[in-house]
């Protein structure tokens, strides 16, 4: 057995458009969700997961239509999340084609959720979402609605808890990282793998691919998340600016990307590991 | 390519059915979503998805009278295949959240994933090989999953595993 490390894109959706921003914040338009997923598949992304950013803070989920176009045509699982408030809403995401449900917000403000969730769905379909921030005094606080909120909820022993409620996998995000480029919080990653048994999937920072190394070669994440390297990756190949006319597109129209992202594409990313060691799904 | 064989994708209204239907489409295979016996029962082929916890995949296979049809597909000999907690339910019974019977057409039990170490990560989640069983003499080169080398990967997400009654029935 020889479990490969998870490549995973992830895909900012507001409304319509794929996002992006810097510490989830400030968000810019790229283009067209499907386009992206589309692209990403083909070059053999392991996994997609998908985030509707303003779903929680707005009260809606648009992403389901997204979802059942796109699982037509992508055969890789994919994991969804953002406004999921309810063992309907997972019904219903499930039904358009998701795989598995990622849950933050509801699942700090009505913990049993999970647990409800796990025994209908089962444990490896419930993925918890962990956003966290480091405060001054070193402790990492547990945020909600895109790392707009925060709660009570210390880091480390939320991710603890999720694992007794019955989550069957935690994505977390280290949003002092997210969209910088400066790569990941290594400190705060091993400590949330060191505390529970189920798989960990890391998101935020990756600015490089040698970033994604230092991470993987030595803390045993289960999959990395990476928005930026990626997106922009795309971008430098088939930028289209055409037909946006909500959102925020002058980043689009600039030409240009943010000069801390060496941009990569999921093909170079994986051939890169594997130089190097980390066994990654060859395609 | 467009295939002549019509594939039943059995609906007990808790799994991941458009996935199926979805990769049946891109295969060239016409399928219908349904739990309706007589459908099913009408089709070439048919499949037993899998999102979901064991009881509540059998209080709505129960509720749905849908074990009568599994049962009445099968057979017939037609090919079947069950996919994740859909194959799980062939066996007689899981730990699963509590002990529950399952359609009992396999002999054999679903049991937990145990933790042998530190690095074991359950759920176990990801593309991971799959080996073949040498100890299965003559038998390997037979069966759907012929086709598939040693280091050809596929998708886990589970937590429990088939513990098989009868080493007969195993095939790879």
């Amino acid at each position: 057995m020889s479990l490969a490390l998870r490549i995973i894109p992830r895909l900012d959706i507001k409304g319509p458009n794929l996002v992006k921003g810097v510490h989830l914040e400030g968000l810019r338009v790229l283009g067209k969700p499907e386009s992206f997923a589309k692209f990403y598949y083909e070059q053999g992304a392991d996994e997609l997961f998908y985030q509707d950013v303003v779903a929680s803070l707005y009260g809606r989920n648009s992403l389901q239509d997204i979802v059942s176009k796109m699982a037509k045509e992508i055969f890789i699982p994919l994991t969804v999340g953002g406004g999921i408030r309810s063992i309907d809403d997972i019904s219903c995401i499930l039904r358009a084609g998701a795989d598995k449900v990622a849950i933050n917000t509801s699942a700090i403000k009505d913990p049993e959720l999970i647990s409800l969730a796990s025994d209908a769905f089962g444990a490896s379909t419930i993925v918890v979402g962990i956003e966290a921030i480091k405060q001054p005094n070193g402790d990492y606080i547990a945020f909600t609605d895109n790392g707009r909120n925060s709660t009570n909820k210390e880091a480390i022993s939320w991710a603890k808890e999720v694992e007794q409620l019955g989550a069957g996998e935690i994505i977390l995000t280290c949003v002092d990282q997210e969209g910088s480029g400066k790569g990941f919080d290594l400190d705060l990653i091993k400590k949330v793998i060191d505390s529970v048994s189920i798989p960990v999937v890391a998101h935020g920072g990756a600015g490089n691919m040698q970033h994604v190394l230092d991470l993987t070669s030595k803390i045993s994440v289960s999959g990395v998340a990476i928005s930026s390297l990626f997106h922009y990756d795309y971008i430098l190949h088939n930028r289209c600016i055409d037909g946006y006319e909500e959102g925020n597109i002058d980043f689009l129209k600039s030409n240009r990307i943010l000069s801390n992202i060496e941009s990569a594409s999921i093909a170079k990313l994986k051939s890169f590991l594997l130089r190097n060691n980390s066994l990654v799904r060859k395609i | 390519m467009k295939s002549p064989y019509k594939i039943a994708i059995i609906d007990y209204q808790m799994s991941n059915m458009f996935s199926i239907k979805n990769a049946l489409n891109a295969l060239g295979f016409e399928s219908e979503i349904t739990s309706s016996r007589s459908k099913i029962l009408s089709c070439d082929g048919a499949i037993l998805p899998g999102v979901g916890s064991f009881p509540e995949a059998m209080k709505h296979i129960k509720s749905l009278n849908l074990d009568e049809s599994i049962n009445g597909f099968i057979n017939t000999g037609k090919p079947f295949m069950g996919i994740c907690l859909g194959y799980q339910l062939l066996f007689e019974k899981s730990e699963e959240v509590e002990n529950t019977y399952g359609l009992g057409i396999m002999s054999g039990e679903v049991k937990k994933i145990p933790k042998k170490n530190k690095e074991t990560k359950v759920p176990h989640v990801g593309w991971n090989n799959v080996k073949r069983n040498t100890l299965l003499n003559g038998v390997q080169n037979i069966g759907p999953l012929k086709a598939f080398n040693d280091d050809d990967y596929f998708y886990f997400v589970h937590s429990y595993y088939v513990h098989p009654g009868n080493d007969n029935d195993i095939y790879m």
